[in-house]
């Protein structure tokens, strides 16, 4: 790596970049300027066009005007495949490996390096392990399917990917979306490693702190135009989201509606397990928000998904609205007034071509099909309140941006007024703005009298939000911490880096 | 955004005739043009009716079928039910009057079972349909010609046969009549419920489960449907064609092409129960064009083959473009509804 | 490096599918020996060994072939009319004698191949689910056979029925041919770019895209190469049976049997992975049960419920062992109240 030298240098300048669909304008003439080494962080909300502008670099789309140059020389890309060749390289949000192969059939996939007509698989495995040495994870083995490597690793062997590439530049789509944050360090470290080599990174984020504690320079585009370049050091989180959505959010988080007090027990457990949890006992209040921390991995989804009847529980006890309950299966937490909002919409949530109606209506027609008929009634106006952007109730969900689809989510649970809603990362990969609406209609049923549980990986969510918080550790509950604690607090309770804090 | 209602029945109308599901209705109109200018008779009222009584068996399987595919499954075991029905009809039945009722029963028992192992064996033990609603194909199979050794075996009383080739008045077949009943249950069907929930386990089962929907409970009612369909198809096929172990054969492959023809999606999710009929009767209609114009009617098979692929070539492009918004606002274009969206990959969270 | 090994589940040890296909084959002759010397008969002879590979080798042929296309993430419908194809062209041009039989063998594999082209141009081109794909074509073909040929077609030189007939130290030559064929479609897939580009694309073509695959190329050549050994077993009924028969391939059901030997082998149906060496696994517990149902006398109508039986279970065998990839975190078995 050479290159390393050039450290500060314009490796990658775009200018004046438009791109169009179906006539609709949504990159109207952006700038972009990444040095050598330096980690350079693009924000915005959905629709701002940092995908778009990702994706004419990753050479997905070619802009209808606008000049790129990389290391000075004029580019253009008809196919990813040369935008790589050619040194910019992109890890996707949804990773881009095969899962029944390993991770040095995954690297060299495409390129497989060859003695005579064969595979040289010994080189292969050999030049794997030399690239996983140099990136600072020799551990892994080369020769492992990446079916068995968990979300983090799976990254870094895309990392890895890009590096074979002799990747000058390299644009990461929302790498930290799925890692909890221990493996947040783990690229935090790796990226460091990247840039002393003297790549570029382009970074796209919806966390806003991680762009601060990693970027050098924040580029912010609003309505696919650009809104400015500075300096990180130079903005604050505030300032920046008032870049980002063109005004103020009111602190971020709303207040809890006046008036809204905890009431009767609605969610109780008591040593409830499950081959994932363990000996978790808990209550929600009617009224409550309370925030479930934790790494990824310490069980906070498996403890939903055990309340909710996926995973039942074996042992301990469970009581819903002060009567026990035993859910083997969904259905049946769904008839005891239990809603859960899951983790992934798009895998777990919504049936994809279905239409805005159908999956709005889905849960009471699976469970309650005798109320499908009133359900069809209200839906509109509870639509029209969670201010759903749609073609019509028509259209299908997966035209929708992704803030959109868990209005959708939100719509179907509401139509049966649970008693216990349950929410899983309720805000993962939407924007600021519809974060908010999330966060407004979470106020609006604690303000009616329904008890939420609600897991997050995102901790100034969990502390803005939550009345009280329990934390997580290796699948049992490490503590119980106010509302009023700090992220340190939290993450020394998660990470068990401080066990004097009491359980 | 105000636009949130639903759009006119009149606009919803026409585009759902540019969908697959409903450009097959379109097909079947220039097809019975085409027929009746080939043969100005096959256009008389009796002539049509009776054509449509031939097209019963077929048209009640392909519903049956698209109850399956719609849920994201395969039913291959259906000409081999179709096959066993036929020879319990022919060896419990016989020339008693009075077994006929017990007769029945039986069948539809039958077909209940086949129906229930084939969506508790897929559902329960995880095992892909094909493989087994192929094992259960095998079996029965396997079953019939035990007892048959092979050849014609049985002919049940004329009155029983009268079912697949009476009619009501001499005037409607029987078969029309059963054919148009079920069309109609299934359509309500489709539109209650259960067809809403049978469509969204096709499309997503882990979204459907974690809304508390009983999955398996929804595809072994599929399953069961199927194989019912397949009953009656069987009961019908023995009053027109008699007792032969080889009756049935071909009708999974058959069926599978008529609920494609009808635009259903194969790996479920999409499509509409008439088409899928219509679908059937299409195809019947077309065979029937070619008989006219001379061509073999060895050449079946052949036909079926083209139009198979054609279908679901041209299908496959119809539903992305019919149902896609016609303009999309800059927000969603940019926020990933690309006009040439890359197929985002299931992100694969290893082991957790 | 705490930080990643700590969220990442033991990675244990694993029988590989491979294994328990083979281990299920021994418990299947095991089975096999104790039911047959029951019988009175005795098992553990050549004359056995023979016989199984002899019922090997015909469907071994449509497997590996099976194998290839179904690991491409495709499927493969037309073999049964492939064979029938290819015993019908062999036996047309090897009428004239032993002259014929070189432009005969040459003549049913390339009309195989291009038949194979078909099928992948199809499922690549106009996107057509090779289901459906090979389906269709599959039904053209047989509508041609049904229309043109009626009966046995042509015949088979002396000097070509020999490779149906030749033993060397009790293996048949065609098996030697068949597991030649499974060893070179076995170096294909794992010591070629193509091989390794097969596997990619019935992944996830996506993914293979996006790495500079040409997609489409692997699922061609993985149907051309299947219609091809389709075309050979054609070709070997040929030299058994000595005249060519339009429906030879569909009497023999080799669509639906090769799909259930791949899969039986540990091959996902869905693609991306699996591999030649089960399927030979899957076809021999096919070929020992045959054998034996053959030398118990068993009604051959109940042959197809037992076969019936042998793939569900295994099938779901495998599927059960597939949901137990999570290991619990915790094994505690107090009671519920």
């Amino acid at each position: 790596m050479a290159s390393a030298a050039g450290s500060g240098g314009i490796a990658l300048r775009a200018r004046g970049v438009v791109q169009s669909f179906l006539g609709t304008t949504v990159l109207h003439g952006v700038d972009l300027e990444l040095r050598r080494g330096e980690v350079h962080g693009l924000v915005g909300e959905n629709g701002a066009g940092k995908s778009t502008l990702m994706k004419i670099l990753a050479g997905v789309h070619q802009p209808d005007s606008g000049t790129i140059e990389l290391d000075g020389e004029p580019i253009s890309f008809t196919s990813p495949l040369q935008a790589q060749r050619a040194g910019i390289a992109t890890v996707y949000q949804e990773f881009t490996l095969l899962v029944d192969r390993t991770i040095a059939e995954n690297i060299w996939l495409g390129r497989e390096p060859r003695r005579g007509p064969l595979v040289d698989r010994a080189r292969m495995l050999r030049e794997t392990r030399a690239l996983l040495e140099t990136i600072g994870v020799p551990e892994l083995d080369p020769a492992l399917p990446v079916r068995q490597l968990s979300v983090a690793e799976q990254q870094v062997v895309e990392i890895a990917k890009a590096v074979s590439l002799d990747a000058k530049v390299i644009s990461m789509d929302e790498p930290t979306a799925a890692l909890a944050d221990h493996e947040v360090a783990l690229l935090t470290r790796i990226i460091a490693g990247l840039t002393q080599r003297g790549i570029a990174i382009l970074y796209v984020s919806h966390r806003l702190r991680e762009v601060f504690d990693l970027c050098t320079t924040i580029t912010v585009l609003k309505d696919g135009a650009l809104v400015g370049t500075w300096p990180a050091e130079e903005l604050d989180e505030r300032s920046l989201v008032r870049h980002m959505v063109g005004r103020e959010l009111s602190a971020f988080f709303p207040d809890p509606a006046p008036g809204t007090a905890p009431g009767d027990p609605m969610l109780e457990l008591e040593g409830a397990g499950n081959d994932f949890v363990d000996d978790v006992s808990l209550t929600v209040r009617a009224g409550e928000i309370v925030g479930v921390a934790g790494l990824q991995g310490a069980g906070r989804t498996e403890l939903l998904h055990g309340i909710f009847g996926a995973d039942p529980f074996t042992r301990g006890t469970m009581r819903a609205g002060g009567r026990a309950l035993a859910p083997r299966s969904p259905r049946q937490a769904v008839r005891a007034g239990l809603a859960l909002i899951t983790e992934d919409r798009k895998t777990q949530g919504l049936s994809l071509n279905l239409t805005v109606l159908q999956n709005a209506l889905g849960v009471v027609r699976a469970v309650f099909p005798s109320r499908t008929a009133a359900a069809r009634d209200t839906m509109p106006s509870t639509l029209q309140e969670l201010e759903l952007v749609a073609r019509g109730l028509d259209q299908e969900v997966q035209f929708l941006s992704g803030g959109n689809q868990q209005k959708v989510v939100l719509a179907r649970w509401l139509a049966l007024a649970p008693t216990v809603v349950l929410l899983d990362e309720p805000t993962r990969g939407i924007d600021v703005g519809a974060k908010y609406g999330v966060y407004e209609v979470m106020r609006r049923l604690a303000a009616s009298g329904v008890a939420i549980l609600m897991v997050s990986s995102e901790l100034p969510e969990v502390l803005g939000m939550s009345d009280r918080i329990l934390v997580m550790r290796d699948g049992r509950l490490a503590g119980e911490l106010p509302s009023s604690s700090s992220e340190e607090d939290v993450l020394a309770l998660a990470t068990g880096a401080d066990e004097a804090v009491p359980a | 955004m105000t636009a949130l209602a639903q759009r006119s029945p009149g606009r919803r109308f026409l585009s759902a005739l540019a969908t697959p599901g409903g450009a097959v209705f379109v097909l079947l109109v220039v097809l019975l043009v085409a027929a009746s200018i080939a043969n100005p008779r096959f256009a008389e009222p009796d002539q049509l009716v009776r054509f449509l009584a031939r097209t019963a068996p077929i048209a009640i399987a392909a519903i049956g079928q698209f109850f399956v595919i719609v849920s994201g499954e395969f039913d291959l075991s259906m000409g081999a039910v179709i096959a066993a029905q036929v020879v319990i009809a022919g060896n419990v039945i016989g020339q008693d009057e009075a077994m006929i009722l017990p007769g029945i029963a039986l069948m539809l028992l039958v077909g209940v079972v086949v129906g229930l192992l084939n969506g508790l064996l897929t559902t329960l033990a995880k095992v892909p349909s094909f493989i087994v609603t192929l094992g259960t194909m095998l079996a029965l199979y396997g079953f019939v010609r035990f007892l048959t050794g092979g050849a014609a075996t049985g002919n049940p009383v004329d009155s029983f046969r009268e079912i697949g080739r009476g009619s009501l008045g001499d005037v409607l077949p029987y078969p029309v009549i059963i054919l148009v009943v079920l069309a109609v249950g299934a359509w309500l069907l489709m539109r209650a419920p259960f067809g809403h929930t049978l469509l969204a386990v096709g499309d997503n089962p882990v979204a459907a489960r974690l809304s508390g929907t009983r999955t398996g409970a929804v595809k072994v009612a599929a399953f069961v449907l199927s194989s019912l369909s397949a009953t009656v198809a069987g009961i019908l096929l023995v009053g027109y064609a008699g007792v032969h172990p080889s009756i049935g054969t071909g009708y999974e492959f058959q069926a599978i092409t008529a609920v494609v023809l009808g635009g259903a999606v194969l790996g479920g999710g999409r499509g509409w129960v008439l088409s899928a009929a219509a679908g059937a009767i299409a195809l019947e209609l077309l065979f029937t064009v070619l008989n006219q114009v001379g061509i073999d009617s060895t050449w079946r098979p052949s036909v079926q083959g083209i139009i198979i692929i054609l279908a679901v070539a041209l299908g496959a492009v119809a539903w992305r473009t019919a149902r896609r918004p016609a303009s999309v606002t800059r927000a969603e274009a940019a926020a990933g509804a690309d006009p040439d969206p890359i197929p985002t990959p299931t992100p694969t969270p290893g082991e957790q | 490096m705490t930080a990643i090994t700590q969220a990442r589940p033991a990675r244990r040890a694993r029988l590989s599918t491979t294994a328990i296909v083979y281990i299920v084959l021994v418990g299947v002759i095991a089975l096999s020996a104790v039911l047959v010397s029951a019988a009175g008969e005795s098992f553990f002879t050549s004359s056995t060994l023979t016989s199984v590979l002899t019922l090997m080798s015909i469907l071994g042929f449509v497997a590996i072939g099976q194998t290839l296309v179904i690991i491409s993430g495709s499927l493969d419908l037309s073999v049964p009319y492939v064979v029938s194809t290819a015993s019908i062209v062999g036996a047309g041009i090897m009428a004239q004698g032993a002259a014929g039989v070189v432009p005969g063998v040459l003549a049913a594999l390339l009309v195989s191949a291009a038949i194979g082209a078909a099928n992948g141009l199809i499922v690549t081109k106009l996107r057509v689910h090779g289901f459906i794909a090979t389906l269709g074509v599959g039904l053209i073909i047989s509508g041609w056979l049904g229309t043109s040929f009626q009966g046995s077609f042509g015949s088979a030189p002396p000097e070509f029925r020999l490779i149906g007939a030749t033993l060397i130290a009790g293996v048949p030559l065609s098996t030697i041919i068949m597991l030649a064929c499974a060893g070179l479609a076995a170096l294909l897939l794992h010591r070629t770019r193509l091989g390794h580009h097969i596997y990619a694309v019935g992944g996830n073509a996506h993914v293979a895209r996006l790495s500079g695959v040409r997609t489409q190329v692997p699922v061609v050549v993985s149907h051309i190469l299947c219609s091809m050994l389709a075309g050979l077993a054609g070709l070997l009924l040929l030299a058994r049976t000595s005249v060519g028969s339009p429906t030879i391939g569909s009497q023999g059901g080799y669509d639906l049997m090769s799909i259930a030997a791949v899969v039986l082998g540990g091959t996902l149906l869905a693609g991306g992975s699996g591999g030649v060496l089960g399927t030979i696994g899957g076809v021999a517990i096919f070929a020992v049960l045959d054998h034996v149902m053959g030398v118990l006398e068993v009604n051959p109508f109940f042959k197809d419920f037992v076969r019936g039986a042998v793939i569900i279970v295994a099938v779901a065998l495998y599927a059960w062992r597939s949901l137990q990839r999570r290991p619990p975190r915790f094994h505690g078995k107090g009671t519920r109240t």
